[in-house]
């Protein structure tokens, strides 16, 4: 599914991520954990292809195919979702009107024939139901007045509308309190299938008391320091990252 | 249409080398002097066909023909000096009288090393070198007519210089009085205020009139704030009921350097202020502010210009303004950002309020913009005491007359808070309450409500 | 207006891929002699069989004309017009004599409303809206006369209504824009030469929307067309009108004038979507859309509505005001102005509060990109009689790229203390965020843009009937294309 090798990214000139290599396989679901400023969001955000990084290094395979140069939207057609840590806000521009223009881009794209006005407001209604999202919000201008909490579960909606094949959370639990962090990562688990990857990037070990990770990479420095199941999360909890910070000392 | 003629009797016989006239035997005064005045001749007297004129007409100097002071008019009978700040103590001031400055009410305060202060006339006498590097440098060839005006006739004025990296504490007080003489007199202060890099002063200006007799202040302050300097420049301009008060203040802001200004005008039959600052280095900041307090028939104009010339520049402007009986006030200001100003951030808020019928706000708030990463707004509001405000305030036991005042007072609440300096910012205030109607002033245990 | 002419194929071939409106009608068009003189004001008057007090009025107006300097103030720059280089009166030949009905119009000039998306043969067959077509200066058909005439509602050409309600016409033509009034307005009074007259009677609500489309084709001419709505006493009527022009090197003059009167209880609604030839990349070609629009809230209660959305011309100078002269009227205007490449528009809004307890709401969306400038300006004035009036301007304006500008110019001017003023104005940019998260979702960056945009637009594009909606939202795409990346 995706596979990255001795990645090296810089941002202004200065190096942000220094060899980092990761395998995810079909349908697993990996953590990546690490302190504050050792490159989880730039990782996230490099592979969805936002301008400002620049990739000196290395590279990023998702199924079979370098990332490298392509456009963000061509990602996206391609089954890559980023979750946002901080959602935007378009002021003016309603939820669904959003959605649609979306997912008819990336079925365009894939040569698939675009949903129609019923098609797409009766797969709305599966999709809202399935996750417990009321109507309400998919009127609203897309983030203009949500909660932190709503804002994510808007990114779960999303993801379930577009259907990705590799989800990357990013710093989904920020900012969310215990319930909301519960309804969101209830959300993520019935998005859970065979032919979805996901990659949940956190600082805090609680996200993944809820989802449930095959793997838990540490990154510190710009790169992989050690790579676990799921009880090195709980380690991590209990010890922290000074380790790391040795090890890089 | 001829513009040789003017009702300004003292244009027609300019004389460069008129006795009492400072720097009269430098030769590049004498030619800024002579090119000021022809091209004030050439450009006239601006009337409201010009765009930036719109709402002020210069009525006052069409019908009272002003003379230039003499040193007589300059030593006119003065018992105490109305210091905007209580108490100066160590505190540096300068006096004028009539526009000429008086040396026996001159506190030279306990200013430290670095710091030099000095009228017009002795700067140009001491350090004519260094004048003739600032004088006009912000001005410009190009300026407006009644800074032409001014550089022709400039008879009185200071000059600060601050050296760099040398922090002034205390603030500098200048008070130009006007108004004792029985015949009509026009001065024309030209200051200039020059702060080093790291530099930080803060000057207070007085313009008040003491007597009734008529009369024009055309001044003008050129402000060069090198890199990393900040100023703080406050001016009250309370002139007498028959004055006619017009100031330009041109700033220039370098690099991570700050202006910030607040005038407040209470009086003047005509007065405006316009203030241009042209932020050019990086990082620079200006704050302008004021508030505008009128009665009778006076007229007071704000026209600003901030402009910004680098990238992540910033300014915020705050005007507040009262009008009663049948006074009228104009606000115009402009921020400009150029091209190379990306990421520039402004903000602008003119907000007035109109106590009686017969009152008249005009405002131009004015945004132009050549850059696109920027976040600026501008929001301009008139209307009247808020009645649901008014009447819970009676509904509290408080009398009308003093409700109203208090809301007037909250109202310019916004603006003043702009004055960081706690005493000046007070002094301010106790302008402001003491414009308010006499028959209610707000007693001590209100005051501290 | 500059007279450099290329061959109409090459003309035509630029017209296939960029401006969509921008085919030439290749139709026989009966011109009077180029220039301007008190004759060729004679010859449209006597082509028009004008009664003799119009012409009179032309020819005072064409007098002033001759006296007034151009207008200097606005922030647009552009050649001095030469108003001899241009023709005044431009009539497709065959239907000179005006039509009687659709079948007689010109095939290939219905076939041009059809490319334009008027067709007016299935417009009259289902129900909707009403259209009144301008070719040039001659107007070509008005759909669903019968329908209207069975509610009174007069809906046709200014020349019939000279003859059909003579006295309407002489009562309130130019009593909200007189001869006088500016520079554009004063040519306009001198030589306008069609436009549509409506009047809807007292108590009548108009059935259906009304609408003009109007078309410059002919090259060097320039389209003076005149409009008068009176809405007589309760009653109600929404006009919508659009415009298109064919691409042509020179720069072509729009002065049009629009008076709107609402008497009593009246209520109009006026929506247009401008989308004349806005000329090259290089700001080659392109009208000069130099429009004055006004309506008088006369009766008490009335109200007028402005909706504009501004997307074409090489200049736009346009101020739809409202003059609220009847207690508690109401004035509105709304409008979206898109600049792109080397357009140039300065445009906004007056309004004049007199009455009492008047009220006025402006929201401005302005969005400017390539190397174009665009400036907001606009007047509100409460005078002293004005009591209790109030007004409400939110004037918002995006900038897309570094080499284009927006400008915000209010001018507000209040005598009474009992008026409320509320002026608000921001400047921004589309952020990076914002169309990285679009993009994210798979929106490809041009329409990401237009997506954003278009919620910018959102306050103003919910004023519009719904089939121009539409129009509008994609023209708001069309518009910026090229401007992002």
């Amino acid at each position: 599914m995706l596979e990255i090798k001795n990645l090296h990214v810089s941002v202004e000139g200065s190096e942000i991520l220094k060899g980092l290599d990761l395998t995810v396989d079909p349908g697993e679901i990996h953590a990546i954990m690490g302190p504050n400023g050792s490159g989880k969001s730039t990782l996230s955000h490099v592979i969805a292809g936002r301008d400002g990084y620049e990739i000196t290094g290395g590279r990023i395979i998702f199924q079979g195919e370098a990332l490298t140069g392509m456009e963000p939207e061509e990602r996206a057609a391609k089954g890559i979702f980023l979750a946002f840590q901080y959602p935007v806000e378009i002021p003016g521009v309603a939820n669904t009107t959003f959605l649609k223009e979306a997912l008819n881009s990336i079925r365009r794209y894939r040569g698939e024939d675009e949903l129609d006005a019923m098609q797409f407001v009766k797969m709305m209604r599966k999709k809202t139901e399935e996750l417990n999202i009321s109507d309400d919000m998919l009127k609203r201008a897309v983030n203009v007045g949500f909660s932190g909490g709503e804002k994510k579960r808007n990114e779960i909606l999303q993801m379930a509308v577009l259907n990705p094949s590799l989800a990357i959370l990013d710093e989904t639990d920020s900012g969310l309190d215990i319930d909301a962090l519960k309804i969101v990562a209830e959300g993520v688990n019935k998005l859970r299938s065979p032919d979805r990857s996901m990659l949940v990037i956190t600082h805090y070990q609680r996200l993944l008391d809820y989802i449930i990770p095959d793997k838990v990479h540490v990154l510190a420095h710009g790169k992989i320091q050690r790579t676990g199941g799921k009880e090195l999360a709980l380690e991590l909890e209990e010890k922290g990252y000074a380790e790391f910070d040795e090890a890089a000392a | 249409m001829t513009k040789t003629t003017s009702p300004l009797a003292f244009v027609d016989s300019f004389d460069d080398e008129r006795t009492g006239l400072p720097g009269i035997d430098l030769p590049w005064l004498k030619t800024l002097r002579r090119d000021g005045i022809e091209r004030f001749k050439g450009l006239g007297m601006p009337t409201p066909k010009l765009e930036a004129w719109k709402y002020t007409r210069l009525k006052p100097l069409e019908d009272t023909s002003f003379q230039p002071v003499t040193d007589e008019d300059g030593m006119a009978a003065l018992d105490h000096v109305p210091s905007l700040l209580p108490d100066p103590g160590g505190r540096p001031r300068l006096v004028f009288v009539n526009g000429r400055m008086r040396p026996n009410f001159w506190i030279e305060g306990d200013l430290p090393d670095g710091v030099h202060l000095d009228c017009l006339r002795d700067v140009l006498l001491r350090a004519p070198d260094w004048a003739e590097s600032y004088i006009g440098s912000l001005t410009g060839e190009d300026a407006a007519a009644l800074v032409q005006l001014n550089t022709a006739m400039m008879d009185t004025g200071f000059a600060l210089r601050v050296d760099p990296g040398v922090i002034v504490e205390t603030p500098i007080e200048v008070v130009y009085i006007g108004g004792l003489t029985d015949r009509p007199v026009a001065y024309f202060p030209r200051n200039l205020i020059v702060l080093g890099e790291g530099a930080q002063a803060t000057v207070v200006k007085h313009h008040v009139g003491m007597g009734v007799g008529a009369y024009f202040a055309n001044a003008v302050t050129e402000i060069d704030i090198a890199q990393g300097a900040r100023l703080n420049h406050y001016e009250v301009q309370a002139e007498s009921r028959d004055a006619t008060h017009l100031g330009a203040v041109n700033v220039r802001v370098a690099k991570d350097a700050t202006y910030d200004s607040f005038t407040l005008s209470i009086g003047g039959r005509l007065s405006r202020n316009e203030v241009s600052v042209r932020l050019e280095g990086q990082g620079a900041h200006a704050g302008v502010n004021g508030a505008y307090l009128m009665r009778g028939s006076e007229h007071c104009d704000n026209t600003t210009r901030i402009e910004h010339l680098a990238p992540n520049t910033s300014c915020r402007e705050i005007f507040k303004g009262v009008l009663d009986d049948q006074s009228r006030a104009v606000f115009q200001g402009r921020i400009v950002v150029n091209r190379e100003a990306q990421g520039t951030d402004g903000h602008q808020l003119c907000k007035t309020l109109l106590l009686s019928t017969g009152a008249e706000i005009d405002a131009k708030p004015e945004l132009e913009i050549y850059a696109d990463d920027v976040k600026c707004s501008h929001g301009a509001t008139t209307g009247q005491i808020d009645e649901t405000a008014l009447f819970y305030l009676r509904s509290r036991g408080i009398p009308e007359a003093l409700a109203r005042n208090l809301l007037v007072q909250s109202f310019l609440g916004e603006a003043l808070e702009e004055i960081a300096d706690e005493n000046i910012r007070e002094a301010f205030t106790n302008k402001v309450l003491h414009w308010l109607p006499a028959a209610c002033f707000l007693s001590e245990e209100w005051r501290d409500a | 207006m500059a007279a450099t002419t290329e061959t109409l194929a090459q003309v035509q071939e630029m017209a296939d891929d960029k401006y969509k409106y921008g085919f030439v009608t290749d139709i026989d068009s009966e011109n009077a002699p180029k220039g301007l003189s008190e004759d060729i004001v004679r010859f449209i008057s006597a082509k028009k069989n004008e009664p003799e007090w119009l012409l009179e009025w032309r020819l005072k107006a064409y007098r002033h004309w001759l006296t007034m300097p151009e207008p200097n103030w606005a922030k647009v720059g552009f050649p001095a017009i030469d108003y001899q280089d241009s023709y005044y009166y431009s009539a497709p030949k065959a239907v000179g004599d005006g039509p009687q009905s659709l079948d007689e119009i010109d095939p290939e000039l219905l076939a041009t409303y059809e490319k334009l998306g008027i067709p007016l043969k299935e417009q009259e067959m289902l129900a909707g809206v009403a259209v009144d077509a301008v070719f040039d200066s001659v107007s070509v058909a008005t759909t669903f006369k019968s329908k209207l005439e069975e509610v009174g509602v007069i809906f046709c050409p200014l020349t019939e209504a000279l003859e059909k309600c003579p006295d309407l016409v002489k009562k309130y033509l130019g009593t909200v824009v007189p001869y006088t009034d500016n520079k554009h307005a004063t040519l306009n009074s001198a030589v306008f030469t069609e436009g549509s007259f409506v009047y809807i009677p007292p108590g009548v609500r108009c059935p259906m929307e009304l609408s003009t489309y109007f078309r410059i084709n002919a090259k060097n001419t320039g389209q003076f067309e005149r409009t008068l709505i009176i809405a007589d006493k309760e009653s109600y009527v929404s006009y919508l009108e659009g415009c298109t022009a064919p691409m042509r090197d020179e720069n072509q003059l729009h002065a049009a004038v629009v008076e709107l009167i609402a008497l009593d209880d009246a209520e109009i609604k006026y929506s247009t979507v401008q989308n004349w030839y806005p000329g090259d990349e290089n700001g080659k070609g392109g009208i000069y859309n130099f429009v004055t629009k006004r309506g008088a809230c006369r009766g008490r209660n009335s109200k007028i509505s402005w909706t504009q959305v501004e997307t074409g011309s090489a200049i736009t100078w346009k101020y739809p005001s409202c003059i609220l002269q009847g207690d508690n009227s109401v004035g509105e205007f709304y409008s979206i102005a898109i600049t792109n490449n080397r357009q140039q528009a300065d445009t906004g809004t007056k309004m004049i509060h007199l009455g009492r307890n008047t009220s006025s709401k402006i929201i401005s969306k302005g969005i400017s990109a390539g190397h174009a400038d665009q400036t907001y300006r606009g007047l509100v004035k409460m005078s002293p009689k004005a009591d209790g009036a109030r007004n409400f301007t939110q004037c918002d304006s995006l900038l897309i790229g570094d080499q284009c500008g927006a400008h915000t110019v209010p001018y507000i001017e209040s005598k009474n203390k009992s008026a409320i003023v509320e002026h608000e104005a921001t400047t921004s940019t589309i952020s990076e965020d914002q169309l990285f998260y679009l993009r994210q979702r798979g929106i490809p960056v041009e329409a990401a843009v237009a997506l954003v945009v278009n919620g910018f637009c959102r306050e103003v594009l919910q004023q519009l009937p719904m089939e121009f909606a539409v129009e509008a939202q994609k023209l708001v795409g069309i518009s910026l294309e090229g401007s992002v990346g």
